[in-house]
């Protein structure tokens, strides 16, 4: 398990704090801004960032992410470019955990053994494919362990109890829980079957869980905290860019200002 | 030589290997297949096919495995279906000899499997019936489906209406726009259609639309995937429901001919008619198999669709496949004359038998589709599907090379009326 991630989660929890993990795609809008972009978030209290690898086809993501993904895709930004992405961020920030988090093509097209290799030596953390579950991931999670990098799996509302075992089993780092059935950006979150179903989790795994999909502002973070060990937000974030692709210092501002008021209401 | 070959521990089944550092199989002794074994349980053909999917979607995924797997030995269901494609589909369709072609051609004898004689004019109608009686049996009152063309949109629609099902069809708003006819009978047989403007605009982005779809209403929704890719059991699945097409083709040119054919040639797309007429023959070695490609303007213009002739394995739409992608692992929007083609992966079987050297990747290009559509038009008075004229295309090439006591079955997948307006658009007629 890598030292960050695992360093973070325990810190948290001696504080009695909860993870705020923000996600942003690669180069959305442009290749220059992810960097700066990442440095506020941890500013505004992010805990650990999910940096999306954009993919020409993101079937699980909703309309916002497929956006985020094109928008990246015009300028052509690579998984070479994601781990130097990372490396600048890592000039000025060794302790924040960085999770990437994507599909298999743009990885597997890069081969697992340079990727690993390429992204340990930059710090990454972690890595959630989407499109591989512990099934097919034989071959990638032996490669991600040689080098450190924590294999970060997807949990369902649909998944059943034997299949959390085994996820449970596979994965490292935290284990990430879809809160809804359906693509990112859906809609109606419904907390009480969140909890029921972390409960779930937690009586098979000692991983921190993280629930995602369907939070979009202070009070849904604060809602969501109460009942994980960490609150995932992305569709909301992106959205922010897809409103003000040109303008910089507003995607700025207003990311910071969305996650600050989930760090203020989930320490309440 | 029989078609179906014991388990025995003698098979080399475990030199087809999901390793992915380690898969060149070119040296494998065919002999020794165990053709009835592969996929695995698991769905792998090799490095190729497997469950790539969101665990949002497993779930849904294994309910269906779990549902076929009961159903596909199952008397009542297997009556239910062969019974459709009899008296509802009108199979078997005819093997015909070419007669005429031949002779001008001088080479093989070739026979026509005449798919295109099927109800809705295609192949596609043998999987969507399948996979609807399945739906029915799963208790889901709704079917949603993927087109490119727009034929598998028709034959999803069309045995929607036939069962009673709510039917949703993904479609590229380019290919919306194209196919402007197709999409009118989807809607005269009942069935929504939704563009698609996300990413290319095409098939692959209708896939990915039905898919997300699927993830949001798995309670009361059924996935019909058009061809033989897409996450296990699919792959397995329609080509299982689309082999009737060689079980027939083999035992008609026994019939016909006395023995097997000498060729198999087929266009392939996703492939679910090439696999479909390739799957009885493939334990018998000394067919050889043809799988025809869109060239579309030329293999080193990079504007075509030839996916096992060009590509490299990847991982999209829940398998591994050859995938048409660039440098950094992004999907590659593919182009061919013909919508049913252009698809930039192919199913995970055709990737294996490629690798196998079990079939041959050839390819022709649009012009050359366009003679075979004209030749069978004017030399047999049958109009073939654009899709089909590839394959037809490919056996002008390969007849003259052979002798006229062998034989080539070709797969006629459809009928050419859809293409009607691209065609005469060529000649600058609008219909």
């Amino acid at each position: 398990m890598s030292n960050r991630l695992k360093d973070c989660f325990a810190a948290l929890e001696k504080n009695n704090k909860k993870a705020l993990i923000p996600y942003v795609t690669a180069g959305d809008s442009n290749k220059s801004i992810t960097v700066p972009l990442m440095h506020r978030m941890v500013e505004a209290g992010a805990d650990v960032i999910e940096l999306g690898i954009p993919f020409s086809d993101p079937m699980a993501d909703g309309p916002t992410i497929q956006l985020a993904c094109e928008r990246a895709l015009v300028h052509h930004t690579s998984v070479a470019d994601v781990i130097e992405m990372v490396k600048a961020f890592r000039q000025s920030n060794t302790e924040t955990p960085i999770v990437l988090m994507g599909y298999l093509n743009p990885v597997e097209s890069f081969g697992y053994e340079n990727f690993a290799k390429a992204a340990a030596e930059v710090g990454i953390d972690g890595l959630l494919t989407v499109d591989l579950p512990p099934e097919e991931s034989e071959q990638m999670s032996q490669v991600l362990g040689k080098y450190d990098i924590d294999p970060i799996f997807l949990l369902s509302p649909t998944t059943t109890e034997e299949r959390i075992k085994r996820i449970a089993n596979a994965g490292s780092g935290y284990l990430y829980y879809v809160s809804l059935k359906g693509v990112t950006g859906s809609s109606i979150l419904n907390v009480d079957e969140v909890s029921e179903k972390v409960t779930a989790i937690k009586s098979h795994t000692h991983l921190p869980v993280g629930v995602g999909f369907g939070i979009k502002d202070a009070d849904s973070a604060a809602a969501i905290s109460e009942v994980s060990d960490g609150v995932i937000v992305g569709s909301a974030i992106v959205k922010i860019i897809e409103n003000n692709p040109d303008d910089t210092d507003t995607i700025l501002d207003q990311i910071g200002a969305l996650l600050k008021s989930m760090r203020t209401a989930m320490d309440a | 030589m029989s078609s179906v070959m014991k388990t025995d521990s003698t098979n080399c089944n475990s030199e087809i290997k999901n390793d992915i550092t380690d898969h060149d199989l070119s040296g494998i002794d065919l002999s020794k297949v165990d053709w009835s074994q592969l996929p695995d349980e698991n769905g792998h053909f090799g490095i190729y096919g497997g469950r790539f999917a969101s665990e949002t979607l497993i779930e849904a995924i294994q309910e269906l495995d779990d549902a076929y797997k009961l159903l596909q030995n199952d008397p009542s269901f297997q009556a239910a279906m062969d019974d459709d494609l009899r008296y509802y589909v009108g199979r078997p369709s005819p093997l015909y000899h070419a007669e005429r072609w031949s002779k001008e051609l001088g080479g093989a004898q070739i026979y026509l499997k005449r798919e295109d004689l099927n109800h809705t004019g295609a192949h596609k109608i043998n999987n969507t019936i399948g996979q609807a009686l399945l739906a029915k049996h799963m208790g889901k009152p709704r079917i949603i489906a993927e087109t490119g063309a727009g034929q598998h949109g028709v034959a999803s629609a069309t045995i929607a209406a036939r069962l009673g099902l709510e039917c949703v069809v993904y479609m590229g708003e380019k290919d919306v726009e194209r196919q402007k006819q197709n999409v009118y009978r989807m809607r005269l047989l009942g069935a929504e259609v939704r563009p698609v403007s996300s990413g290319s605009k095409t098939l692959k982005d209708a896939l990915n639309e039905a898919m997300r779809d699927w993830v949001t209403n798995v309670d009361n929704t059924f996935y019909c995937i058009g061809t033989v890719a897409g996450p296990h059991p699919y792959p397995k699945m329609v080509r299982n429901f689309q082999a009737i097409i060689g079980r027939e083709a083999k035992q008609q040119c026994l019939e016909q001919t006395g023995r097997l054919p000498d060729a198999l040639v087929a266009c392939v797309g996703g492939g679910s008619n090439a696999i479909g007429l390739f799957h009885e023959f493939l334990p018998d070695l000394d067919v050889d198999i043809y799988s025809v490609e869109p060239a579309g303007m030329g293999l080193d213009t990079g504007e075509h669709a030839a996916t096992l002739s060009t590509a490299k394995p990847g991982v999209l739409h829940g398998n591994r496949m050859y995938l048409m992608a660039d440098d950094n692992g992004q999907v590659i929007e593919p182009y061919s004359i013909s919508a049913g083609l252009d698809y930039p992966g192919v199913g995970p079987e055709h990737c294996l038998l490629i690798d196998m050297g079990r079939a041959n990747a050839v390819s022709v290009t649009d012009a050359e589709s366009l003679e075979g559509f004209h030749d069978l038009c004017r030399i047999e008075g049958i109009i073939p599907a654009l899709e089909s004229a590839h394959a037809l295309a490919y056996v002008k090439k390969l007849a003259p090379t052979m002798d006229k006591d062998q034989t080539i079955v070709v797969n006629l997948s459809g009928r050419g009326d859809k293409d009607l307006n691209t065609v005469a658009a060529l000649e600058g007629i609008t219909i």
